[in-house]
């Protein structure tokens, strides 16, 4: 219990100590979330329905699928997991103590985003809080899955951005967060479906703000939830502990169960 | 089998075609430091992580303190220290967390005194990225040996280290072995093997060509003990006299210099001669050869008759092997 206390402080330290991670974990996001409400409403006074969930969407998006994966590889890369096994420290830990410090960090900037937006920019506050609160948590869960399966799957730096972009930049055009899903062409909502932002924004509109949605809301907070769960075990199961050792269990390619749940949502919605 | 730390029975490691390990075996007592010798290439790397289940043997078998490592990792992580020879920790960890973070996954209270020992005290807080190579690697080495493991391997440990970190990380070797840790030491230092080994392997090309203390590699190879002389009168160098068992005389500055094969005899002969003629002895150094020397002399052996690893036929013979030194 203690090395874990140990790992967790430590972690939590290095989202705030290394400069990539405080920019992808808080100045991002918050100077993202800044500009929008300055800018964006004054575009689009509509957006200040979707301003909440959508900049606590990117908050997430932007800590766990372009700060969580790189430090993974890196470390791999840098040798580090060895001294990590010698000392008797477990894959799982590796894995799920970064995950769940970025999920903090994430929590941290959504509260702040949550508190601000209405007395700031006049953003509309959740009709339900619990069930904001428990889509926060889903959509935390379901990006720091993907973030891990991302770094464990990535063969190194430059994968890790493409793999993250291959999710980030879709997302932000097509996940709803800047535009409606329902505003969309049919041809490409099936696309926008595959991306957990997209589901993120649906159980958010559907539970915390009780407007109408494109999918069934439960669906999509069923898939956030069994996607980030999938992407989790996916990812302690492909780890590699060395860079230099090509044994590892699974091909890469298996990292796309993890969009499984969204295609059910998708053949359900047909 | 109940004294022995380690064992190594026909170990083969390949990395697709290549072969890195061909074949080999060895033991190691408890409490014994044994020094794993060879040029880059040689299979120390690879046969030192497969002890430690970093790396899965492709053949043989692997014992320490009977634990298989690539089945029993985790119960091997708490009774053997590893300072690996290429690693690293996080850039933005301190040293101070490193020994917190490590102790606490081995489940004990942490060493800071071994910070302060290996020269890390006043570096606490400094981050692992802004430490230099030498003060990186004692911090691996006070890692590695916080847990007071049983079994210590030690991968180049002194490379890239200054003299004083040398001798202090020598006497830190000693003080572990005094307290029964038993120390697999692979280095290319052949002085830091001769000094700290009790035993050494040596290895070639995935196999193992040689084994014994150091004393007795020495004294297999076709090396000469260097008998080097001076006296009053200088009548050595004057009159070019040879004595038995000597292969060669030369004259260096104020000394008479013989290459001898036995050296018993050869000094014998030397004061005899010096006492009938009143010539008064002022130095007398006699010199073996040294493990650098045999080990040079091994590998260029090697290195024109053995076979390459992974074809068929045995290594040549390398020197005649005495006592327990000797071919492997």
């Amino acid at each position: 219990m203690t090395a874990l206390v140990h790992h967790f402080r430590y972690e939590f330290r290095t989202g705030l100590r290394d400069a990539t991670l405080l920019l992808m974990n808080y100045l991002f996001p918050l100077g993202f979330y800044a500009m929008m409400g300055l800018v964006m409403v004054q575009i689009n006074p509509g957006f200040k329905e979707a301003m909440i969930p959508a900049m606590v969407v990117l908050a997430a998006m932007a800590s766990a699928l372009l700060g969580l994966p790189g430090p993974l590889v890196e470390s791999r890369e840098a040798g580090i997991y060895r001294s990590y096994r010698i000392n008797g420290v477990p894959a799982v830990s590796i894995l799920l103590m970064p995950a769940l410090t970025t999920g903090f960090h994430i929590l941290i900037v959504s509260g702040i985003i949550a508190l601000t937006a209405n007395p700031l920019f006049g953003g509309v506050v959740p009709a339900n809080w619990g069930s904001f609160a428990l889509v926060t948590l889903l959509t935390v869960f379901s990006f720091a899955g993907l973030g891990c399966l991302i770094g464990v799957v990535a063969h190194d730096a430059r994968a890790v951005v493409l793999l993250s972009q291959l999710i980030f930049l879709p997302s932000t055009l097509l996940g709803g967060m800047m535009m409606p899903l329902d505003i969309l062409p049919q041809t490409v909502r099936p696309v926008s479906l595959l991306l957990p932002a997209s589901h993120a924004m649906q159980a958010f509109h559907g539970f915390a703000y009780g407007l109408e949605t494109v999918t069934n809301p439960l669906l999509s907070a069923l898939a956030l939830g069994a996607s980030g769960l999938i992407a989790l075990v996916l990812a302690i199961y492909l780890f590699n502990w060395d860079s230099r050792n090509d044994v590892r269990r699974g091909h890469p390619l298996m990292a796309l169960l993890a969009l499984a749940p969204y295609v059910v949502v998708i053949v359900a919605q047909l | 089998m109940a004294d022995q730390a380690i064992q190594v029975k026909d170990f083969r490691k390949l990395y697709g075609d290549f072969v890195a390990v061909d074949g080999i075996s060895f033991s190691v007592e408890i409490g014994e430091i044994f020094g794993l010798l060879g040029p880059n290439g040689a299979g120390k790397t690879s046969t030192l992580e497969c002890l430690e289940g970093l790396r899965e043997p492709t053949a043989g078998s692997l014992d320490v303190l009977g634990l298989d490592p690539s089945r029993d990792g985790r119960k091997l992580r708490n009774i053997v220290g590893v300072q690996l020879q290429t690693s690293g920790l996080p850039a933005n960890m301190s040293v101070a967390e490193a020994m917190r973070f490590f102790c606490a996954y081995h489940g004990v209270a942490p060493r800071y005194d071994l910070l302060d020992r290996l020269g890390l005290a006043a570096k606490h807080d400094a981050r692992y990225a802004d430490l230099s190579t030498g003060l990186q690697r004692r911090l691996a080495l006070a890692l590695a040996v916080a847990h007071q493991p049983q079994v210590l391997f030690l991968d180049e440990p002194t490379a890239g280290l200054d003299v004083e970190s040398r001798a202090e990380l020598h006497a830190l070797i000693q003080e572990l072995q005094a307290q029964g840790t038993t120390i697999i030491l692979a280095t290319h230092d052949m002085a830091e093997a001769e000094k700290m080994a009790d035993r050494v392997a040596i290895l070639l090309r995935g196999r193992l060509v040689a084994t014994g203390t150091p004393r007795e590699l020495t004294a297999t190879g076709e090396g000469f003990t260097k008998v080097s002389v001076r006296t009053e009168q200088s009548l050595l160098s004057s009159n070019g006299t040879m004595f038995p068992a000597v292969h060669q005389r030369s004259v260096m500055d104020d000394y008479t210099v013989y290459y001898s094969r036995d050296p018993g005899p050869t000094v014998s002969a030397i004061l005899g001669y010096l006492s009938e003629r009143n010539d008064k002895l002022i130095d007398l150094r006699v010199e073996r050869p040294s493990l650098e020397e045999r080990f040079l002399e091994i590998t260029a052996l090697g290195q024109t008759s053995a076979t390459a690893p992974g074809q068929s036929g045995a290594t040549a013979p390398l020197g005649a092997g005495t006592g327990k030194g000797g071919t492997a």
